[in-house]
């Protein structure tokens, strides 16, 4: 079975985010693996070594420096790698069509994994977009996955503690929520051997992806620096608990 | 040109969520018809308060009872919503529930979809929302026919505008699902009751709470205050509270009107996940944590000790 992790290659959760131009970021920080997509790609090892015979193969859309992210996923357990050149960002429509396109100029999929979103666009939908164009159902937010002979069973978690059962036919289409597993670092023999892994580069323009009817485009982007002006409460414990019902009461009106 | 404006309303065993007024408040705008999708049998009980809000009419979307919660049914079934009404663009709530099925319309209906959106313009079709996890505001501008809009709960103040809603009936009851079925609905009983994404209290604990056993205490205060249990990251790493409680840039972004941060300590990635709370309310032992320059009101303070007595308080007022 080919098991495919869609990867993105995306700020460092703790780079300061600097706007140039009002609509763009400047680039000059740390990329790394979207976190949740090392979710995806732990579970994807543990079902390729549950079914032998299978690989796991990440696939990445993104400039040169995207090539990291695929090592990163490589040292993680992917035996191999598909970069998709672009010079350009992409939205989750046209992403969705490059990563169907690219899977599809490659192998069957039998599974197809994706972190249930990413840090930076915060999109939530590629894998849904994804499972549409391949006729694959796609469950997001999984916590538990087993894959059975001809069905998956994957636990999404929803918020006030409710988990859902969905089974699902195959192919199909997994969110990885943080709740579905825990990703061990690297070793070192592990991140040497992902250096000799393969990767194989795609242009954009030879995968002929067709144009899409919808589009969301970034018009401007703007820094969020909320400052606020913090007022002391003070006294003993008691006088505290009191002042705090009593600003809960009189100036945020929630109680 | 007038518009059709689909809201999808949510409700949570059979009970309308109070984030539903907000989004139908943000959805009225000017040269706008707005059309209540409701999937779960209760139009007839919602008819007053839906028109109250502006709502003309109450689209009552009829499923076969088997696939009541199957949200690939239950997209499939909004999209013929959409062609049979014309309706031009849709409004959903960005809950954990909206996560599992407005990408499934914009997929089905392959058109724009912007999450977690706080503003949504629709002479220009402009979303505003968030990105790098709360780092910066964006705007988006949305080509292509009948866009999807996610909306983060508490984003608008409810406002009141009197119609009187009609209700069609709209059959969906032919829609199948042979990919996707849900076997199982269940409840981990660990966290709390009221979504973190909803609720307009959350109480969030920190490395300051010192072990699992004392998140009861928040527990307890939560009940009290109708409000919902969150953490920060070291809570989870630490495995004092499951993932489903964690706040912050990979856990939830929520927007409560008060945010109450207990042992806290306000990490970049923490912030990333409340920033937009309307009130924070630090308690640290520790002055010099970041979360007590950043916040509206702050008591350096233990909060093992300050919540129970609010809890108190609570019970005798």
């Amino acid at each position: 079975m080919q098991i495919y992790v869609c990867v993105k290659h995306v700020p460092d959760s703790a780079a300061y985010i600097r706007i140039i131009d009002n609509r763009h970021i400047d680039e000059n920080i740390t990329f790394l693996l979207n976190p949740y997509d090392e979710h995806a790609l732990t579970e994807a090892v543990r079902v390729r070594d549950m079914h032998p015979g299978s690989e796991v193969i990440a696939v990445c859309l993104g400039k040169e420096d995207a090539e990291k992210t695929i090592r990163s996923a490589m040292a993680m357990g992917a035996d191999r790698g598909i970069l998709i050149l672009t010079e350009t960002g992409h939205d989750s429509i046209e992403t969705a069509l490059i990563l169907k396109t690219a899977i599809e100029e490659d192998g069957v999929p039998g599974l197809i994994f994706t972190g249930k979103e990413s840090i930076d666009d915060q999109g939530m939908q590629t894998l849904f977009r994804l499972g549409a164009l391949f006729d694959f159902p796609v469950v997001t937010n999984v916590a538990r996955l087993e894959i059975l002979a001809e069905k998956a069973l994957a636990d999404a978690e929803f918020s006030g503690g409710v988990v859902k059962t969905y089974e699902m036919s195959l192919p199909c289409v997994i969110g990885a929520g943080k709740g579905l597993n825990t990703p061990k670092y690297p070793t070192v023999r592990d991140v040497m051997r992902s250096r000799k892994s393969p990767v194989k580069t795609l242009l954009l323009p030879d995968l002929k992806i067709p144009p899409a009817q919808a589009r969301m485009e970034v018009v401007e982007l703007i820094p969020h620096l909320q400052k606020r002006q913090p007022v002391e409460i003070s006294g003993t414990d008691s006088d505290i608990a009191q002042k705090i019902v009593q600003i809960l009461k009189d100036e945020a009106k929630v109680i | 040109m007038i518009k059709h404006i689909g809201v999808i309303i949510e409700q949570d065993n059979g009970i309308m969520k109070a984030a539903n007024l907000g989004m139908i408040t943000m959805a009225r705008q000017k040269h706008t018809i707005l059309f209540a999708l409701v999937m779960d049998g209760s139009a007839g009980a919602l008819k007053e308060k839906l028109s109250s809000f502006g709502i003309s009419t109450i689209i009552e979307i009829r499923l076969a009872e088997d696939f009541q919660d199957n949200p690939d049914v239950r997209a499939k079934a909004v999209a013929k919503a959409v062609e049979k009404f014309e309706l031009s663009a849709l409004f959903g709530l960005s809950t954990a529930m909206g996560k599992d099925l407005l990408p499934r319309i914009a997929a089905i209906l392959d058109g724009s979809l912007v999450m977690d959106c706080f503003d949504v313009d629709l002479e220009n079709n402009i979303a505003g929302t968030s990105r790098y996890s709360g780092k910066t505001l964006a705007k988006i501008k949305v080509r292509g026919p009948v866009p999807v809009f996610g909306i983060r709960p508490n984003a608008r103040e409810p406002v009141q505008e009197q119609k009187s809603a009609g209700i069609i009936q709209f059959e969906a009851v032919s829609l199948d699902s042979k990919l996707l079925r849900v076997v199982k609905r269940g409840e981990t009983g660990k966290d709390s009751k009221i979504s973190l994404t909803e609720a307009e209290i959350i109480i969030s604990g920190g490395r300051g709470m010192k072990n699992g056993e004392n998140f009861n205490l928040l527990f307890e205060c939560a009940q009290k205050l109708n409000a919902a249990v969150g953490s920060s990251r070291v809570a989870v790493d630490s495995g004092w509270v499951p993932y489903a409680m964690q706040v912050g840039q990979t856990g939830e972004k929520v927007s409560p009107k008060v945010y109450i941060a207990c042992g806290i300590s306000g990490s970049i990635q923490h912030f990333a996940g409340m920033k937009t709370s309307g009130m924070v309310i630090a308690i640290n032992l520790d002055e010099t944590a970041a979360i007590m320059s950043n916040c509206d009101y702050y008591a350096k303070a233990d909060a093992l000790k300050i919540i129970p007595e609010i809890t108190k308080l609570l019970e005798t007022s």
